[in-house]
């Protein structure tokens, strides 16, 4: 079993927390001159998002989260779970609702994504950072506005709602940025 | 990487004045600047403050200075009179926003003082140096002076000398701090300190904190007004912990009784027992005259001085590129 001391901290170290595996964001190094010192790290659990902030004892040894991200094709989805693929091995690993979170309404088939994997079980999924996507359904454009800068909500292929300008059509595909759900150009 | 660039040009000609500053206030009041060695035999055994062990080709063993406290009250036992130093030191890996495990002390000695005249003259140095540049910034002229007890007790209810380790993880708890690891009363009483209250303290005022428990006195004579405490202060600029200091301690039983405490606690939490420093402990048998002593963090000031967030601000060239 893999342990991190507090002096190997750093952002981005991964740590088993309240049985969770968590990532340092933040560490700070507190101590008094003739005293005990301490390190305050902020950490995002994995599993749920939620940042916390936890204060060790210098010194103390935390196990190591057992966490990598892999680049995997996305192949398609059962309705139960989204299946995905290592390129190299043509490994599949079946992703949970769970774990999948939000980042199923980016999923396009064949997109490479990162799954990261938590002792070889999917964890979390992460989207490219930006996708082209048909739209499948908005209002009718409005010619001549493209210098305004109104938006209609557009639904993508893949269910995804996001706010596009009014020039753009139904049935044309545009790029969006997965981080921020927003709009970025026409294709 | 630029890494091999120095990280505080625009602090380096501000440090070379604040350096000339301190000696020349030092100089005003006929304090003799002195120098003793870095590299010594023998280290400081409290378990708060960890050396830097240097070997040499040979196989001969030493230690870098944590601070010039023990040559410095050598040469006041030997009979020199008032004396300071600008020094480097090392401790452990301190490294953070406000720690670099190399940095510089400001260490005077002053005798016949003690620890109260001693913070006066302190004080009057921080507000003269701050006032001497027109871009430095200066602390309110009003210091919050506050005796450890008062602060803990005003704070949490707790007394300092009694509190039980768990009725520090309670107040601890009511203000949203856990510690994960085993701390003393005096580890849960610097978590409170630390992590709790220092970050209330109003940003730019001084604080003095007066009196510490004896379990902390280090080498701070005890207190006969308030027993089980120590003539020991701290300075804090705003939340940042400055300068520390004492009516030194003379005794040189009690001085022997808590080296013996200290290597307990160092066994206890598995640190590594340095060699003592035999010299030092001579020269306490021989008589160190009554006196007070303070060491002052220059690269601490510079920080608040200039309003500069981090350490490497004002150090061009720390640890992580040193």
């Amino acid at each position: 079993m893999a342990t991190y001391s507090t002096n190997e901290f750093r952002s981005g170290l991964k740590i088993l927390l309240d049985g969770d595996p968590q990532t340092i964001v933040e560490n700070e190094f507190v101590k008094p001159g003739k005293g005990q010192a301490f390190n305050r790290v902020r950490v995002r659990n994995l599993r749920t998002g939620r940042v916390l902030e936890k204060t060790f004892k210098s010194g103390e040894s935390v196990e190591a989260a057992d966490v990598m991200d892999t680049d995997m094709q996305y192949l398609y989805t059962d309705g139960e779970f989204w299946h995905f693929m290592l390129p190299d091995t043509f490994e599949q690993y079946a992703v949970g609702q769970t774990a999948l979170g939000d980042s199923a309404q980016w999923l396009k088939e064949q997109d490479i994504c990162t799954v990261t994997l938590w002792n070889g079980e999917p964890l979390t999924v992460t989207p490219p950072n930006f996708v082209e996507l048909k739209i499948v359904q908005c209002d009718p454009g409005v010619r001549g506005d493209t210098a305004q800068g109104g938006t209609k909500p557009a639904t993508l292929e893949t269910g995804a709602v996001v706010k596009v300008p009014l020039f753009v059509e139904e049935g044309e595909t545009v790029k969006v940025d997965t981080r921020s759900g927003e709009y970025v150009s026409r294709v | 990487m630029a890494d091999w660039r120095p990280s505080a040009t625009s602090a380096r000609a501000h440090r070379a004045r604040l350096n000339a500053l301190l000696r020349a206030f030092m100089a005003e009041r006929g304090v003799l600047e002195v120098e003793t060695p870095v590299l010594a035999r023998g280290a400081p055994l409290d378990p708060g403050v960890e050396s830097w062990r240097a070997l040499a080709p040979g196989g001969a063993a030493g230690y870098l200075q944590t601070s010039p406290e023990y040559p410095m009250k050598r040469l006041l036992a030997s009979g020199e009179g008032d004396i300071y130093q600008l020094a480097r030191v090392f401790r452990g890996e301190e490294q953070g926003g406000r720690h670099n495990p190399e940095f510089s002390l400001l260490e005077w000695y002053r005798r016949g003082f003690d620890d109260r005249r001693l913070a006066d003259e302190l004080l009057e140095l921080v507000q003269t140096v701050a006032a001497a540049h027109p871009r430095w910034l200066r602390p309110q002229p009003e210091v919050r002076q506050v005796r450890y007890a008062e602060l803990l007790g005003d704070a949490f209810g707790l007394n300092p000398l009694t509190c039980s380790e768990q009725d520090c993880a309670d107040v601890a708890a009511q203000v949203g701090l856990s510690v994960a690891g085993n701390l003393d009363r005096d580890g849960w009483l610097d978590a409170l300190v630390s992590l709790v209250l220092a970050p209330g303290f109003e940003p730019d005022r001084l604080t003095l904190v007066h009196d510490y428990p004896e379990s902390q006195a280090v080498l701070a004579r005890p207190s006969v007004e308030h027993p089980g405490y120590a003539l020991r202060f701290e300075l804090y600029w705003g939340d940042m912990e400055l300068a520390n200091g004492f009516h030194e301690l003379t005794d040189p039983g009690v001085f022997l009784s808590r080296r013996e405490r200290d290597i307990e606690r160092r066994r206890r939490n598995g640190q590594a027992i340095p060699e003592a420093d035999r010299f030092f402990a001579l020269a306490m048998h021989a008589g160190l005259p009554d006196c007070a002593g303070v060491a002052l963090g220059v690269d601490r000031l510079l920080m608040r001085l200039l309003g500069a967030a981090r350490i490497d601000e004002v150090i061009d060239f720390p640890w992580g590129r040193a």
